[in-house]
């Protein structure tokens, strides 16, 4: 057989109206992102296709295109519209965001609006009936084209979400008015609010769509809608209520308690926003529509959004890293992994790669480590709403390898064995040998130079770091870590087994520490040394999390582990020369106790059932206590940067926040480092360094940034 | 037809045993067990195939033998080869002959392979005995269809009034499963006549299930079933690790206390000296000269020649030696000239009427058409590791765990020949002979 059965035929699976799929290959043709075509029912099908894009985004010219579609027909009216995608994957997945960095002021985003504002009215106006067809994620703008037709068609399978928030915006081409209108006022909100995505049965439940069906009925209930078969209930009596003004009021309170809780409206001003348009004009949809263009203006304006639309093509360009070689030689992707030590990271990390799809070996000469990377992954199937088929899948993936035979046929070899120089060494000499000779060897080691660990091998090219970050399942990063002699399509390659499994890579150099635990752990360092000067954990946690952390720097070290940390700070301060000071010696003493943190049930902090426990303490952190623990983070970003440890201010500041949370609303440490201006950084560091000594040293990369400005160095 | 010349003989060409692996052997203990035959049959299959270096998508075909098929598995075969991953093409399918399934597998792979129809065959034998299902009696079963296709009021309340509660009383799939349609014996019962029939006495019974364990026993601690037994993880992390039904301080003492479990009060077939009932899994990979070139195998044995046979189902244990014997005399060979056996151990009764058959004049003469009975088989040659009656008879798999522990023990001992056989409950039997390279 030359190719499967089912992908051979999978082009005839979709229901595409008159077309044939030879049809929509053609070029050129009338459209450049649509095509249009009327079947013998006078039925016009109009297909979105956005041209050299794998998926649907609303960008200027689609709308434009669009916009003139919409009045060709009206000047001869078809028995009905349907829109569909012609993308396999998706509808439409919303906006074009990088067409938001062209609009720089209010007015501009206004007068964008007000046009496609218009273009949607058109369609809601039009006087046959309309069909959206939707299969796959409708995102963002791509549910509010859908909500301006009539009718909604699901394939089973489609997502449904307006996930502008997570942009620091809300809905812009009238879903703050339509959505709240058609569903539930309460649930639409809450969609609006949280950004989350709705799967099929749920939006069926909710109204959202009309029919949920089988792709090859389409056809059929596009005929039932010409025919009048299909009768929908519009009343939405659940709407009712939210036109008296006090209900809204009553609603909105509790919604904005919500809303408070989860992030500072300071820091994050799109979900007050959205609040404040529904609770003042909710009683009239057009009302919303119109008022909603000026707050979305407003919003896209704030430098939380505009940071957050930094943060998402940060991770666009992250991801990219990891689908190298369009278009030149791809690299093979991984088929089976081979894990070597089933301990914490590694176990996890076997996991998490058989829930992404790749055949997994795991070898310990422990087989209860073994059993626990089982057991975790169970868990984890659960917590990520895997059906009982899936997780047997899943597990049918990851095979317990007592006898290390998964080395001979792995494309890819990850040791997570303990760090120890000798120990790897000694693993490394007895699989490499028996591995593919195209296979990577890749090590999990946070702490170990790799050129000390290539020194014994045959093939030290092979030789990469792919470094994970604790918990595995949700740091999004991974550090791709090269040595001098490392094979650059061996980093090629382990880049792309990283966006493979769905996760970030962010390629750094072989120094001590590599990025994140370098920038990280002068933070972590200054708040043991504020603790040590009196101040509580909650009030030096506090500090960060009021800047916007995820957690403080007390907890997360207790979350990482103390010994870990420890481990870490010791490493950095014998090989660098960058005046850490020592770790206290009540530290250690907590290390040789065996009091590491989360993981035993007492660190810094008490933990219970995994859950860290806080007082209450009245006492706050004296002011300056925010610059003395980010300026030392900050300060090793730019000493990673003019090293070249990673390759610009982007990466650094795309890596830093998904491996450390570090507040996605500021942008990334190094825009921080801008907005508030080099000169001062330098300055504050300075008057730091005379008060509290050398460890704040201002990096030189501070008055001489010559690192953006020379490439090739 | 005479005047036609002779079909042209397929060239037959040889077929190599390359590896092999088992589950551990886990008792069933009254409730269903973690694993249902799928689950068994691609946990010891995964690291079979990597171990081997091979590609699941290399195979040609799946075989698996498997009795007790849970709903859930049809074609178990199917289900197993597409969740190792060995692709949507390929062909699998499942084959049941009773206890002779698993073997009947490695045959039919056997038979392919020699006459050129394939070079890479996985065949194997899974069973989960303790998910045999509970079963409506058939009275409650008429009884509900009457409920079901009464339409009116006082027709259905009529239905409802039929209601026994003993309609509810189950009935254990598996006992059904162990009794003789035909004969009306269960096999345990079968066991006592083939006892009666050659004078087996309960003494030599106990004796010979001591045997069993003690050697089990040895094979586990002496380490010599590493390599064949490949340990099993249920989801939660539990390790499965060994067989799990080996008593190694059994007793002739404590055997010869339990009570007769078939036929009471008189009869000695006991819980001790029966085969166990168990859940377990195995696989062999069977290839052609080409396929071991192709990649880059090595081969642990070939396979000589196989043979069915029949009797009547109330004497089914004495298969082997009707499937035993015409192999040796097809190929030439006295008892002695085979270095290991495996004869399963359904029940020790069994076993022992076996080599009393062939010792017995009578017998040889009447049913094999010797002139001399074959003689004696040297039981320090037969089962040496242990056998059902220790381990376990997880009847879909035990055929397949036979020839592949035979090879191992061939290998072990530097060994050459052997024969590998079963009695298979409806009265059939297999044999299949081996030898070493």
């Amino acid at each position: 057989m030359t190719a499967s059965v089912l992908s051979a035929l999978a082009a005839r699976r979709m229901e595409i109206g008159p077309f044939s799929p030879a049809e929509l290959k053609v070029s050129p043709r009338r459209w450049q992102h649509w095509h249009l075509k009327r079947d013998e029912q006078n039925v016009a099908w109009l297909l979105m296709d956005k041209a050299d894009s794998s998926a649907n985004v609303l960008s200027e010219s689609v709308l434009r295109e669009f916009s003139e579609i919409i009045a060709a027909l009206k000047s001869d009216m078809p028995s009905a519209l349907v829109i569909r995608s012609a993308k396999p994957g998706s509808f439409c997945v919303g906006a074009d965001i990088s067409e938001f960095r062209e609009l720089h002021t209010e007015p501009d985003v206004i007068n964008k609006l007000v046009e496609a504002h218009l273009l949607a009215q058109h369609l809601v106006d039009l006087s046959c009936p309309t069909i959206a067809i939707i299969h796959g994620a409708a995102l963002g703008g791509g549910l509010e084209l859908a909500l301006c037709c009539d009718y909604r068609l699901a394939v089973k399978g489609a997502t449904f979400g307006v996930p502008e928030v997570l942009l620091g915006l809300h809905p812009g081409l009238g879903g703050t008015a339509r959505l709240p209108d058609l569903i539930d006022p309460l649930v639409a909100m809450d969609m609006m609010l949280t950004g989350r995505t709705i799967h099929d049965a749920q939006a069926s439940q909710l109204g959202l769509i009309d029919q949920l069906l089988e792709e090859r009925h389409i056809g059929k209930a596009v005929t039932a809608v010409l025919d009048k078969q299909i009768t929908v209930d519009r009343r939405n009596l659940r709407a009712r209520p939210f036109r008296l003004d006090w209900v809204r009021r009553l609603a909105a309170w509790r919604m904005r308690k919500q809303a408070d809780a989860k992030v500072a409206p300071q820091q994050y001003p799109a979900p007050q926003a959205l609040i404040k348009l529904w609770e003042r004009h909710g009683n009239s949809p057009d009302q919303v529509l119109h008022r909603e263009i000026y707050s979305f203006a407003h919003l896209l304006n704030t430098p939380s959004s505009r940071n957050l639309v930094r943060v998402f093509f940060l991770r666009e360009q992250l991801k990219a890293l990891g689908d190298p070689g369009k278009g030149r030689h791809k690299p093979a992707p991984v088929q089976h992994v081979h894990v070597i030590g089933a301990g914490a990271m590694g176990g996890d990390i076997a996991g998490w790669c058989a829930l992404q799809g790749l055949r997994v070996s795991l070898f310990d000469t422990e087989p209860k480590a073994i059993g626990k990377a089982l057991s975790n992954l169970t868990e984890l199937c659960r917590k990520k709403h895997r059906s009982a088929a899936q997780t047997r899948d899943i597990l049918d993936r990851l095979i317990p390898d007592p006898d290390n035979s998964g080395v001979a046929v792995a494309d890819l070899v990850l040791e997570a064995v303990p760090e120890d120089l000798q120990l790897k060494r000694q693993v490394y000499a007895e699989i490499e040998p028996r591995m593919k000779p195209d296979a990577i060897l890749a090590t999990n080691t946070s702490s170990i130079a790799l050129d000390k660990l290539r020194s014994g091998l045959a093939d030290a090219g092979r030789l990469v770091g792919i470094h994970f970050f604790n918990p595995v399942a949700q740091m999004q990063l991974v550090e791709v870590v090269a040595h001098s002699t490392a094979r650059s399509s061996a980093l090629e390659r382990a880049s792309t087994f990283v966006g493979q499994i769905n996760r970030l890579p962010a390629p750094v150099s072989s120094d001590p520490g590599f990025l994140v635990n370098r920038a990280l752990t002068p933070y972590l360092v200054e708040a043991i040394g504020l603790l040590d000067e009196g101040l509580s954990a909650e009030a030096i946690d506090q500090v960060a999390i009021d800047f916007g952390m995820p957690m403080g720097p007390l907890e997360l070290a207790d979350q990482v582990g103390l010994d870990i940390c420890l481990g870490v700070a010791d490493m950095l301060r014998e090989q660098l020369d960058s005046n850490l000071p020592e770790a206290p010696e009540w530290l250690r003493s907590k290390v040789s106790k065996g009091e590491l943190g989360r993981k035993t049930g007492k660190g810094i902090y008490r933990w219970k059932h995994g859950k860290v426990q806080k007082k209450y303490r009245r006492k706050q952190a004296p002011r300056g206590t925010q610059e003395r623990l980010l300026l030392p983070m900050l300060n090793a970003c730019m000493a990673c940067l003019r090293e070249k440890v990673i390759d610009d201010a982007d990466q650094l500041d795309g890596a830093m926040i998904f491996a450390t949370g570090f507040p996605p609303f500021r942008g990334g440490p190094m825009q921080y480092a801008e907005q508030l201006g080099f000169d001062t950084i330098e300055q504050q560091l300075q008057q730091l360094s005379e008060k509290h000594g050398p460890r704040f040293t201002p990096d030189a990369g501070w008055t001489a940034p010559g690192w953006t400005a020379a490439p090739d160095e | 037809m005479d005047s036609q010349p002779p079909s042209i003989a397929p060239s037959h060409q040889p077929v190599y045993i390359v590896d092999g692996a088992r589950t551990p052997f886990l008792k069933a203990r009254g409730k269903p067990g973690p694993f249902t035959p799928v689950d068994l049959a691609v946990q010891c299959g995964r690291p079979l195939l990597m171990r081997q270096g091979l590609a699941p998508d290399a195979f040609d075909q799946v075989i698996l033998g498997c009795v007790n098929v849970v709903s859930d598995e049809m074609n178990p075969a199917r289900v197993a080869a597409l969740r190792l991953g060995m692709g949507a093409e390929m062909p699998a399918f499942s084959v049941q002959i009773n206890c002779g399934s698993g073997m009947q597998s490695i045959d039919t792979g056997y038979r392919y392979i020699r006459d050129g129809g394939a070079d890479l065959i996985l065949a194997g034998g899974a069973e989960a005995l303790s998910h045999a299902p509970l079963l409506f009696k058939q009275s409650a079963v008429n009884w509900f269809a009457q409920l079901n296709q009464a339409r009116s009021l006082p027709a259905k309340l009529k239905a409802l009034s039929r209601f026994r509660p003993s309609l509810f009383k189950p009935v254990i799939g598996l006992q059904r499963g162990l009794t003789d349609p035909i004969a009306g014996l269960n096999m345990g019962q079968t066991a006592e006549l083939v006892a009666q029939l050659f004078d087996i006495q309960r003494e030599s019974a106990d004796a010979y299930a001591l045997m069993s364990h003690q050697r089990l026993a040895a094979a586990q601690e002496g380490g010599w079933l590493k390599d064949e037994v490949i340990p099993l993880f249920d989801r939660h992390g539990k390790q499965y690790g060994q067989d799990d039904g080996v008593r190694p301080d059994n007793s002739i003492e404590a055997l010869s206390q339990l009570k007769p479990v078939f036929e009471k009060p008189y009869g000695q077939v006991t819980a001790g000296n029966s085969s166990q009932i168990t859940d377990g899994a195995s696989w062999v990979i069977l290839a052609s000269e080409q396929a071991l070139i192709k990649h880059n195998l090595t081969p642990l044995a070939v396979i000589v020649d196989s043979q069915w046979s029949a009797l009547e189902p109330e004497i089914m244990g004495l298969g082997p030696v009707l499937s035993s014997t015409a192999l040796l005399q097809r190929q030439g060979h006295q008892l002695a000239d085979i270095d290991l056996w495996e004869i399963n151990e359904a029940f020790a009764a069994q076993v022992l009427a076996c080599l009393e058959a062939w010792q017995d004049a009578a017998f040889c003469k009447q049913v094999l058409g010797l002139d001399h009975p074959l003689g004696r088989l040297d039981p320090a040659r037969l089962n040496i590791d242990g056998g059902a009656i220790s381990l376990g008879h997880p009847v879909g798999t035990s055929g397949n765990r036979i020839v592949l522990h035979l090879v191992k023990a061939l290998q072990r001992h530097g060994l050459r020949r052997g024969i590998a056989t079963e009695c298979i409950g409806g009265g059939q039997s297999g044999a299949m002979l081996i030898e070493t390279l």
